[in-house]
């Protein structure tokens, strides 16, 4: 996000952010955090996922374990001093962030089923108050496809062509505020889209595949927006105008990658439980089922 | 996507299969598009500047159709094919159909209509638009005839049932 007068103008805080010129003990201090928060996502889920397993006496499907590992570890690396000294760099490590901590981190979480493993493992009255939440109006709206899209595309619009982009750089809370609500509305619209949890609110798998094209295409044309519009766009932003291209050339590809997961994770859910009620059918109508 | 297995009948089966297999065909001409003029060859542009708002619109829109209409049309191919009543050559037949499709659809309303971006640039682009939707109108007629013929394509009898 530092462009070339930036560190110019302010070598210390860029000196602050450069990982070679402190010793070892410097960098396990700044990658501390990172690691903690790995530690903690994988470790709490694991301890879920053993509490489920004394509650319900069912196994665990490991795939989904190793879903939360990988999400985990995305939003580790997200977070890392490595991809904030990239952010730093310039624009096209800023979109390597935003892509890791918005689109791939919650794709992995979401596949772990994390609502599904909270209800194994809570007992009969969390159980309840979880599936309160889930049945609330607000989760309901909020996890509907297409108003989840304006809320991750929207962020993105708000973002990219106002001058927040500009106001986050240099403004280290901001920023962090700005992952956060990546990670956040990326989980949202991965999960509504998906939705491997069980939920009150059915939603049809036309709705979600259009949400998904919708959300994809949009993100798309944002991204041909900042290509064409460079370097204009993200306004006050002021970097070269290559490089801005070569973040949004970034965004438009990186972009089709996480479409391309999402949508494989919905059809092949779909594709499962087809498999399912095939085999149901099957079990009561034998003579018949083809 | 499709019925349960105890009501799709051979001309469900056969309608199915041309498009679910359409899908997929929609899909690799996009990839197609994508990988080998825009990637390898780079003879389309990212963006030319020339194009409209509209213009990007529909561009946009129609890539990430065409993404999830791979994705889907291969998972519901494979429901078809789990559930016994997918037709061969049916299925070509749409597979080919959606080729064609995308290829006229791309080289017309991209190309011409919404002057997205040309196939090259720095030539004479005639004779790429006609021989892009001369292919494009082949398949087409390809996909029609292989429709035609496919049209007794009796389901084919599953080999276990359960």
């Amino acid at each position: 996000m530092k462009g070339v007068h930036d560190e110019a103008r302010a070598p210390a805080h860029v000196h602050h952010h450069d990982p070679a010129s402190h010793g070892w003990l410097a960098d396990a201090v700044v990658w501390a955090p990172s690691v903690l928060l790995l530690t903690l996502l994988v470790g709490g889920y694991l301890a879920l996922v053993s509490r489920r397993a004394g509650t319900t006496g069912r196994r665990w499907r490991r795939r989904r374990t190793a879903a939360w590992v990988v999400g985990a570890a995305l939003l580790a690396l997200g977070f890392s001093p490595a991809l904030h000294a990239a952010a730093h760099a310039g624009p096209r490590g800023h979109m390597v962030q935003h892509l890791l901590l918005g689109m791939y981190a919650p794709v992995g979480l979401v596949l772990a089923a994390p609502v599904t493993l909270l209800l194994g493992a809570a007992g009969a009255p969390g159980r309840r108050r979880i599936a309160a939440v889930l049945g609330s109006r607000p989760v309901g709206m909020l996890t509907h496809p297409l108003v989840a899209t304006v809320v991750d595309v929207g962020g993105l619009c708000v973002l990219y062509l106002t001058g927040l982009y500009a106001a986050s750089v240099g403004n280290g809370a901001l920023h962090l505020a700005i992952n956060v609500h990546l990670v956040l509305a990326g989980s949202l619209f991965t999960w509504a889209i998906v939705r491997p949890d069980p939920a009150p609110h059915p939603r049809s798998l036309g709705l979600r595949a259009t949400a998904l094209v919708l959300a994809a295409a949009a993100h798309a044309v944002l991204a041909k927006a900042l290509y064409a519009q460079a370097p204009a766009l993200p306004p006050g932003a002021g970097l070269p105008r290559a490089e801005l291209e070569g973040a949004a050339v970034l965004m438009y590809y990186g972009g089709d990658l996480a479409e391309l997961a999402v949508a494989v994770a919905l059809f092949a859910a779909w594709y499962r439980a087809q498999g399912l009620a095939l085999r149901r059918a099957r079990r009561a109508w034998p003579m018949i089922g083809a | 996507m499709s019925g349960s297995p105890q009501t799709v009948g051979s001309a469900a089966g056969r309608r199915a299969s041309l498009a679910a297999a359409a899908m997929i065909g929609v899909g690799v001409m996009a990839a197609v598009d994508e990988i080998v003029f825009h990637q390898i060859l780079a003879w389309h542009h990212f963006y030319d500047r020339s194009s409209s708002a509209v213009g990007l619109l529909s561009d946009g829109l129609l890539h990430a159709a065409s993404l999830v209409l791979l994705v889907g049309g291969f998972f519901w191919l494979a429901d078809l094919h789990r559930r016994g009543v997918t037709t061969r050559r049916s299925a070509w037949a749409g597979f080919v159909l959606g080729l064609g499709g995308f290829q006229l659809f791309d080289g017309t309303v991209n190309h011409k209509l919404l002057d997205l971006h040309q196939i090259r640039y720095g030539v004479d682009v005639l004779p790429y638009d006609l021989a892009w939707n001369t292919a494009a109108v082949l398949l087409l007629l390809l996909g029609t005839v292989l429709a035609f013929r496919s049209r007794r394509e009796a389901v084919p009898v599953p080999e276990r049932r359960r």
